[in-house]
């Protein structure tokens, strides 16, 4: 049937043509990581770094402790011993301590809720972000950052990275072309080393995914069963429409 | 119903027969595809439909806001009650005296269902005081009968609702009346004792509702 | 058994005669569907009409289940949706089933206007059913746009302060009409709470009356066809157009494969890519709305953006807004723009199939372009695929009017 396979057709040149990434007209190239849901060490891992250093300033409002126990295979007991500071109610959300005035007070700005940040910046914009601080003594926290340029937040993982700075003003005195990812290099060793940080980060920017959308563990899969009903209604659908349009043809 | 169209309306066949050459038509087959096509059709739309269900349980926020809360009885004084909210619901506890006890003993015949053999509580409150520990009583305060909320009445109350009344709990919507271990009295509406929730002494003045299970 | 059959049958029968005394169900029944007899040699484009009542329905049982949850204040919206997308049991599903819906059922309904357009639906007499399509179509732009704003990031926000803003371009009464539409000096809880009962109840119940008598006057004058032929004129010794066959059983069952086709694709987006990269879900939007901080790039939803870059081509501001509403509107006036006899394209001349080629590339480039950031190249390409557009419209009385039409068959192709 000639009709049925434009049908096809159709629907699969929209579907390659919406693929497209629209975020690619913004410009700015990001460094992109593969992120990968399906490891639940890295995502164990991400949490953990997480809580430490994240959740402090940031709440993640959104989220429930025993959600994130049950999706990342943690036990109740794991979570409140390691995972939950501010509070011993696995129900309870991410939510912090800090006021709002308080963090107005101490940023200039109010930490923005983390719940489903990774949606809105997307995996590549967060990766590259966490990786691009840089010592710029003019800024308030001494640090300013590539990818968010005049960002009001230290490099809270500062210890862990050590730091960078832009090797070419230290070179030629001035920046001659806008600074680019290539251009940033350590000066000061961090506790980790430069594989083991970006490990780090992957998995702060796996888990941080999750967080933005934690059905995402389950929905493919879900989704795979209800294209394969589909599919053999399908098929039981057209024998019933040949069969009665025999009557026709 | 499309069956009944199909089936039942000679005029329709008649007219289809116009269209159709009779001879060429697999009547078995036509029949069979049809079925085949209502009963695979009919699962996916019951399974459509199990989501649409689902959505309307209590969520996860409702869920953590009917967690089990711990309740701190030490402050407690014989004879008193205090109240907590539990799921939303009240939760009476009540720390009962001896005289209490002996009164609710002494009202075993009056009572509809004195063992509780059919009302709704954990096993090791089925009992006379219907309690872990006779000396307090934990009840949901929601009348068995349509959901009001009764009112505490003590013995020596100017507002008894009966004759010889030996303190209890008396829900004004309908008149139900239940005793000091909230067992129903015969004769008026509630069919059932009041309705006792899991719970368990985390210390001898610590209570935890909503939550009984053994390890800590 | 066969005796147990034929029970339940005459059983059945005997209900629906009784149903049938008090109420005109077989009358109905035959109507539209059992008899309403449709050309037997529809092709793919006209599944979308279809589809169209399909994805309806979806939006509406959808929005039932999300209106149980959604709380419509500023305080509460961003967070509501959260509370559905986590907190709710299988939320997050009918959430994207509605949002996927929402572009689902303008792609459905772009193909079922083209559809319009490429067979001459829209001809005598199916003007009444052209203009209540028109209706429908326009009613349901407000409908997205009232339902885009509920979810309360910054580009609900934004988008509906710019949309609200272009009111404010008409003389005179411009600026008291946007804050009449706002209810606020700016977009506010105010706005989002009317523009939730305008989504919820009053342009769905619209939605609904206009589909009634799209319908209705379809099966007064009867479907078109791609040859574009008139199957009435030829009927058999029993009044029945021998082109015809009955809706039921033959559309029905066609359309239920269709149906479970689209629906493959429907659920393939919505549980693999429901975002579909920022077209169907906008990145920005997962940032909770802030009156005082625009985004860096806003651009309308996609289906939106055709309209939204004739606008930004006209370089005055109630220019714009002109041209953005003529050529949303414009399509009204199609029946009586086309001069030619001939409905379907199979039989047109060259002069109307080089005219609608270059309105559907016009179309898409315009949409593109309506998502990309102002240049000057683009808004030259903009202005100039603006011209195309309108005057696919404004030159139709003339080069219809002397094409080379071939002559039409008198029965339908098979």
């Amino acid at each position: 049937m000639p009709s049925h396979r434009l049908l096809y057709k159709l629907t699969f040149i929209f579907l390659v043509v919406l693929s497209v990434n629209v975020s690619a007209a913004v410009g700015a190239k990001l460094m992109h990581m593969e992120v990968d849901l399906s490891n639940q060490e890295s995502l164990q891992r991400g949490a953990r770094t997480f809580v430490n250093y994240c959740l402090s300033c940031h709440a993640a409002a959104y989220m429930r402790y025993n959600r994130m126990g049950q999706d990342l295979g943690i036990s109740e007991d794991v979570l409140k011993a390691n995972f939950m500071f501010g509070t011993d109610k696995v129900g309870e959300t991410m939510t912090i301590a800090m006021t709002k005035s308080d963090s107005l007070s101490f940023f200039g700005v109010s930490p923005p809720d983390l719940s489903v940040i990774a949606r809105a910046r997307g995996a590549d914009w967060l990766y590259s972000y966490f990786k691009t601080f840089y010592v710029d003594k003019s800024r308030p926290f001494g640090v300013n950052n590539l990818t968010f340029k005049d960002v009001g937040m230290p490099h809270v993982l500062w210890e862990l990275q050590g730091a960078q700075q832009l090797s070419l003003i230290e070179s030629e005195g001035a920046v001659h072309h806008s600074p680019t990812y290539d251009d940033l290099e350590i000066i000061t060793p961090g506790i980790q080393s430069e594989e083991k940080y970006d490990q780090t980060i992957r998995d702060l920017v796996n888990f941080m995914v999750y967080l933005g959308e934690p059905i995402k563990l389950k929905r493919g899969k879900i989704g795979f069963w209800v294209l394969v009903y589909l599919f053999v209604f399908m098929i039981i659908a057209y024998m019933l429409k040949k069969e009665y349009w025999r009557d026709i043809h | 119903m499309v069956c009944v169209f199909n089936y039942a309306d000679n005029h329709l066949s008649d007219m289809q027969g116009e269209i159709m050459n009779e001879s060429n038509v697999d009547k078995g087959r036509r029949r069979f595809l049809t079925a085949a096509a209502t009963v695979v059709g009919g699962a996916g739309a019951a399974a459509g439909a199990v989501p649409f269900i689902a959505t309307m349980t209590p969520s996860e926020k409702t869920k953590a806001i009917g967690a089990p809360v711990e309740v701190d009885i030490s402050e407690l004084k014989p004879g008193e009650r205090m109240i907590k909210k539990w799921q939303g619901k009240p939760v009476w506890i009540l720390r009962r005296t001896k005289e209490m006890l002996d009164d609710i003993a002494s009202q075993n015949e009056a009572v509809s269902d004195p063992e509780s053999q059919s009302s709704s509580q954990p096993e090791y409150a089925a009992n006379e005081f219907r309690a872990r520990e006779d000396e307090y009583l934990v009840v949901i305060g929601i009348c068995t009968h349509l959901g009001c909320s009764p009112s505490f009445v003590l013995k020596d109350g100017d507002n008894s609702p009966v004759v010889d009344w030996k303190g209890g709990f008396f829900c004004p919507c309908h008149g139900s009346r239940f005793d000091l271990a909230g067992r129903v009295f015969k004769g008026v509406p509630a069919p059932t004792n009041l309705v006792i929730p899991p719970y368990k002494f985390i210390t001898p003045s610590q209570l935890l509702i909503g939550d009984d299970s053994e390890a800590a | 058994m066969a005796n147990i059959e034929k029970n339940i049958i005459n059983g059945l029968t005997d209900l629906r005669d009784w149903v049938d005394d008090r109420f005109p169900l077989m009358q109905n029944w035959n109507e539209h569907l059992a008899k309403y007899y449709a050309p037997k040699n529809f092709n793919i484009w006209y599944y979308f009409g279809a589809f169209a009542i399909l994805v309806f329905a979806i939006q509406i049982l959808t929005g039932i289940w999300l209106t149980m949850n959604y709380k419509p204040s500023a305080e509460d919206a961003f967070a509501s949706v959260e509370y559905i997308m986590r907190d709710v049991s299988w939320g997050w599903l009918i959430r994207y089933m509605h949002s996927t819906g929402a572009s689902a059922f303008f792609i459905v309904i772009y193909l079922h206007m083209f559809r319009a357009l490429l067979y001459g639906s829209y001809k005598k007499p199916r003007e009444l059913l052209w203009l209540s399509g028109m209706g429908l179509y326009l009613v349901l732009m407000g409908e997205a746009f009232f339902g885009y704003l509920l979810p309360w990031g910054q580009m609900s926000y934004w988008g509906a302060q710019v949309i609200i803003s272009l009111f404010g371009a008409l003389p005179i009464i411009g600026d008291e009409l946007s804050l009449w539409i706002r209810g606020d000096f700016v977009v506010s809880d105010v706005t989002l709470n009317r523009f939730f009962s305008l989504h919820v109840i009053a342009f769905p119940l619209l939605i609904f009356g206009l589909i009634g008598a799209h319908i209705l006057a379809l099966h007064e004058v009867g479907s078109n066809n791609p040859d574009g032929i008139d199957i009435k004129k030829n009927k058999n010794s029993e009044g029945i157009p021998v082109d015809g066959i009955p809706f039921h059983p033959y559309y029905t069952v066609k359309d239920i494969f269709g149906a479970t086709v689209f629906l493959f694709f429907f659920f393939g987006v919505v549980f693999f890519m429901p975002e579909m990269n920022g077209y169907f879900l906008e990145h920005a939007n997962f940032i909770p709305a802030d009156p005082l901080k625009t985004p860096e790039h806003i651009a309308p939803v996609w289906y939106f953006t055709p309209f939204y870059a004739i606008l930004r081509a006209v370089p005055d501001q109630l220019g714009g807004v002109i041209a953005m509403g003529l050529a949303t509107n414009i399509f009204l006036l199609l029946p009586w723009l086309d001069r030619s006899p001939v409905r379907s394209s199979r039989y047109r001349g060259w002069n109307f199939r080089c005219a609608l080629t270059l309105f559907i590339v016009s179309f898409l480039v315009l949409g593109w372009l309506g998502m990309q950031p102002v240049t000057p190249l683009f808004t030259w390409m903009a202005r100039f695929f603006s011209l195309v557009y309108f005057a696919f419209f404004l030159l139709m009385p003339f080069y219809t009017a002397i094409d080379n039409d071939k002559p039409v068959p008198h029965r339908v192709r098979n």
